[in-house]
């Protein structure tokens, strides 16, 4: 077994260790702070290591009790330290938080719809009126191309389309409208730094702005059911006049599974 | 003569301090006993705990070879996805409930509570075995889901509405769930009645002179969860009810009024939220992670002043901080919930309060390194595995505030940097508490010391392999892995290359921790023989100053406790501690008639 796992090592190509690139505008601040409290961390892993070793190898101190005298410079004083240490990368970290989720969307931002379903992602785009209809989980229907339930009687879902691959332009923000039809799923793209459960009965708001052209992952980040590890999408980011034109080709009714 | 008081008499006989003249208190072990007596009990709880842990462990082995071998069988059977999540979910319910819940708090307290109060019993005897009782039967309903048609439950431990909530959601969301939640709900019943007589304990059955500033820090930890555990596992419980009738009675607390799932609608009068229950478990899950904790904390401070002969400094805030975790601990459960539904505000909030709850951590890991400093401890099992307690709860503890901010945490959650998170302080340091606490007081059950050589050869081969199995999670994690994953490889597209790459390492660490697994088979070895054949112990072989290593008291005498913990005085020039002389809390004063 272990001979079968040592081979399987040698063999494996393109071994991952680390983030993948960050791909979109709010991702450079948070991978910088990403990495800074990765580096602070370590830091004081490593000091209380050094002190926990020296402790317990150096010559013992004459005076048998444990520093009780200078409790304040050696427990008190390192204590505040770190207290200030973690409360400015908290309020820093909040800054970021606050930059990405505060505010709601730009009026201009790309709007799509992202619904999960055991095991799927679906992507709707509002079409040329820039409004999404109704839906009705009665007419979901994925046989009848209508994965969502999308409501013709409405008509600003007439000009809907649903596409199973999240297309996107680049250097535009995008306000992604998250919704769950059945149980909980976790939209993540990692290379977008972008996560947030879809909740059945509920819709939830992100926006990011993606910036370099590309096809990165979409994963299910929160266990739904058997399918979880494979309920995963594309998204593809295409410079913005590739993106005028593919959106041009699109038409509703929706054409299952193209991009 | 005149009858002393209790309190100001002079001792009428001298503590016998060093061991040699102590009786050997194996004894009292092996009277019949009453089936309500503690010290059968603290064997019942830690078997459960034995029984949990050793299924749990193989369930993760099976595990972890899936994950890099998804196609090969075990035992002949292949494992499905479902199958898998299933794995997953029992191996978490078991080890956080089962094991961490059960062997430190309700295992040590039964054993050694009532003689670290100086007391013969606990304060409820009956309310204690009927908790052990009800835990059993927990257990025995949780390993039973198994075996339904369908399966165990897939959810994973946090358990998840809708998908918790019907069954048409999965395979092992029938009555695979159904047992679950019995087992839980039983098991928050008889941690409740096991928590209600340790805190009556302390509070009723301390010795006399043995105040709460002099309580052995252990006693405040059992006393901190215990609180915790009766106000949160009542929590726990109310959900259970609920997410009950949500799946039995039609209700809708934690689902909406209309579901799609599988391609059939339901309707239900009311509009539930599955945030609620994400509320409510999370209110539970996150104090539920510091009882399992709590006590070995307790337990690392009074070993490291056991075993530097050292006073602990600052006891006061030693229990401030126990304390403080304590009540902190239930103000932070949004950190769970970062992205997953959580107001963006409320996000930021509970960013502060779990930075606040990391300082009393904090205080305690610079408590526990003054106390080592320029020490020459002596290196007995129990103290290796306390040292180790403090590196592997440093070392998953520094990356808690990295997960506490919601803008990095938002990269993080769910994947396998928070599983390196919580499987080092859970799965290692709560465990080396454990291994501590049984190393500690196998003379106290058995009159028999466990195998110093073997215990150090298991020690440093579980330090060595925990490291190696859980730091590259970090690594996966960063690199964006998801947990609950049952496959990672053949899955076809730009996803499944990022997922792929994570498995050079997973390999890695499958191996480590089959051979993590395989070391504890030492453990096993050296327990079964040391029980039977070890070396027999003194009364008080670690020199230690708490009242559990008392002798019997005397005929006519009372015991009484004199100071706070951890008081030992240098009786030679020489600074080596293993000279100083321990001046236990303990004394004895004859009684008035
Ligand atoms: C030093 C203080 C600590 C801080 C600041 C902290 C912070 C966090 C945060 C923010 C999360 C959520 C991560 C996520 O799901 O994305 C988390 C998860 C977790 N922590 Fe901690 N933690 C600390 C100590 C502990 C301790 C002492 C334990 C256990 C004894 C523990 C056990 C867990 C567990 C089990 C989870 C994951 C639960 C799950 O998702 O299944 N943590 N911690
Ligand atoms: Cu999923
Ligand atoms: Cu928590």
């Amino acid at each position: 077994m272990m001979l079968l796992a040592f081979l399987g090592q040698a063999t494996q190509a393109r071994a991952s260790w680390w983030m993948p690139p960050n791909a979109s505008l709010h991702g450079t601040a948070l991978d910088h702070q990403l990495i800074i409290n990765l580096w602070i961390l370590f830091g004081l892993f490593m000091l209380a290591h050094i002190l926990l070793f020296a402790g317990i190898l150096l010559q013992a101190r004459q005076q048998p009790q444990p520093l009780a005298h200078s409790r304040w410079r050696f427990e008190l004083a390192p204590l505040a330290a770190i207290a200030i240490l973690f409360f400015s990368l908290a309020i820093w970290s909040a800054h970021l938080w606050a930059s990405q989720r505060y505010t709601g969307t730009d009026p201009a931002a790309m709007q799509v719809e992202v619904v999960g379903m055991q095991f799927a992602w679906y992507f709707r785009y509002p079409g040329a009126d820039a409004a999404f209809g109704i839906t009705r989980p009665t007419l979901i229907s994925a046989a009848e191309g209508n994965p969502l339930g999308i409501d013709t009687a409405d008509e600003r879902g007439r000009d809907d389309f649903v596409r199973s691959q999240l297309v996107l332009p680049a250097g535009r923000e995008v306000n992604l409208r998250l919704r769950a039809l059945d149980v909980i799923h976790g939209f993540a793209i990692p290379a977008m730094r972008v996560k947030q459960n879809a909740i059945p009965g509920q819709t939830f708001n992100i926006h990011f702005t993606p910036t370099v052209p590309g096809d990165y992952s979409i994963l299910c980040t929160q266990v739904c059911g058997l399918g979880h590890a494979h309920m995963q999408a594309v998204v593809r980011i295409l410079p913005s006049a590739d993106f005028a034109v593919w959106l041009k080709q699109q038409k509703a009714p929706p054409a299952e599974g193209q991009p | 003569m005149t009858p002393p008081s209790p309190l100001t008499s002079r001792r009428a006989a001298k503590p016998p301090g060093r061991s040699s003249s102590t009786a050997n208190p194996a004894p009292a072990w092996r009277r019949p006993l009453a089936w309500t007596d503690h010290h059968y009990l603290a064997l019942g709880y830690l078997g459960l705990s034995f029984i949990a842990v050793a299924v749990g462990t193989l369930l993760s082995l099976a595990m972890r070879i899936h994950r890099v071998w998804p196609t090969g069988s075990l035992l002949g059977a292949s494992v499905s996805p479902e199958q898998y999540l299933a794995l997953v979910t029992m191996h978490g319910t078991l080890m956080i409930f089962f094991v961490l819940t059960v062997a430190p708090q309700s295992g040590f307290a039964n054993l050694v509570l009532p003689g670290q109060l100086g007391s013969k019993d606990m304060a409820l005897p009956l309310v204690n075995a009927t908790g052990f009782w009800i835990t059993a039967l927990a257990l025995m309903i949780m390993l039973a889901a198994f075996f339904v048609p369908a399966g165990a439950p897939i959810g994973g431990w946090s358990a998840y509405p809708p998908l918790s909530a019907m069954p048409a959601a999965g395979p092992g969301q029938g009555s695979g769930m159904d047992l679950w939640l019995a087992s839980l709900a039983i098991f928050c019943i008889g941690s409740t009645l096991g928590a209600v007589n340790t805190v009556v304990t302390v509070a009723r059955c301390r010795c006399p002179g043995l105040t709460y500033g002099r309580l052995p820090l252990t006693v405040w930890s059992w006393l901190t969860a215990a609180l915790l555990t009766i106000l949160v596992f009542s929590v726990l419980f109310a959900a259970i009810i609920l997410l009950s009738c949500d799946r039995h009675l039609g209700t809708a607390f934690f689902v909406p009024s209309t579901q799609w799932v599988n391609g059939v609608v339901t309707h239900r009068s009311g509009d539930g939220s599955p945030l609620l229950w994400l509320h409510l478990f999370w209110f539970f899950g996150h104090p539920e992670v510091y009882i399992a904790v709590l006590p070995g904390m307790g337990l690392v401070s009074m070993l490291l002043g056991n075993f530097t002969r050292r006073r602990i400094p600052g006891y006061r805030m030693m229990i401030a901080t126990t304390m403080l975790i304590g009540g902190l601990g239930i103000l932070v459960w949004g950190h769970h919930m970062f992205v997953a539904g959580l107001n963006p505000f409320a996000g930021t909030a509970f960013e502060l309060t779990t930075m606040a709850i990391a300082l009393p951590s904090a205080a305690k890991v610079l408590n526990w390194l003054v106390i080592l400093w320029r020490s020459r401890p002596r290196f007995d099992t129990p103290m290796l595995w306390a040292l180790g307690f403090v590196s592997v709860f440093v070392c998953g503890g520094l990356s808690g505030p990295i997960l506490a901010q919601p803008a990095l945490d938002a990269y993080l959650h769910n994947t396998f940097f928070v599983v390196a998170h919580f499987h080092l302080i859970m799965a290692m340091a709560a465990i080396f508490g454990i291994f501590a606490g049984i190393a500690y007081w196998f003379p106290l059950i058995t009159g028999r010391a466990l195998h110093e050589r073997l215990g150090k050869i298991h020690f440093w081969w579980t330090l060595f392999f925990a490291y190696s199995t859980f730091l590259p999670m970090h690594l996966t994690g960063l690199a964006g892995e998801p947990r609950h994953y049952a496959q990672l490889d053949g899955i076809a597209g730009t996803a499944g290359a990022l997922v792929r790459s994570t498995l050079p390492l997973e390999r890695h660490i499958t191996v480590s921790a089959i051979l993590l697994g395989l070391g504890q088979l030492l453990w096993i070895v050296n327990v079964l023989h040391s029980w039977t054949r070890g070396t027999p112990a003194s009364g008080n072989p670690w020199n230690a100053t708490t009242i559990e290593w008392a002798p019997e008291t005397p005929a006519g005498c009372t015991l009484v406790c004199e100071h706070e913990p951890c008081h030992y005085e240098q009786i030679s020039a020489s600074p080596i501690t293993g000279d100083a002389k321990p001046h236990p809390q303990w004394a004895f004063e004859v009684s008035a008639e």
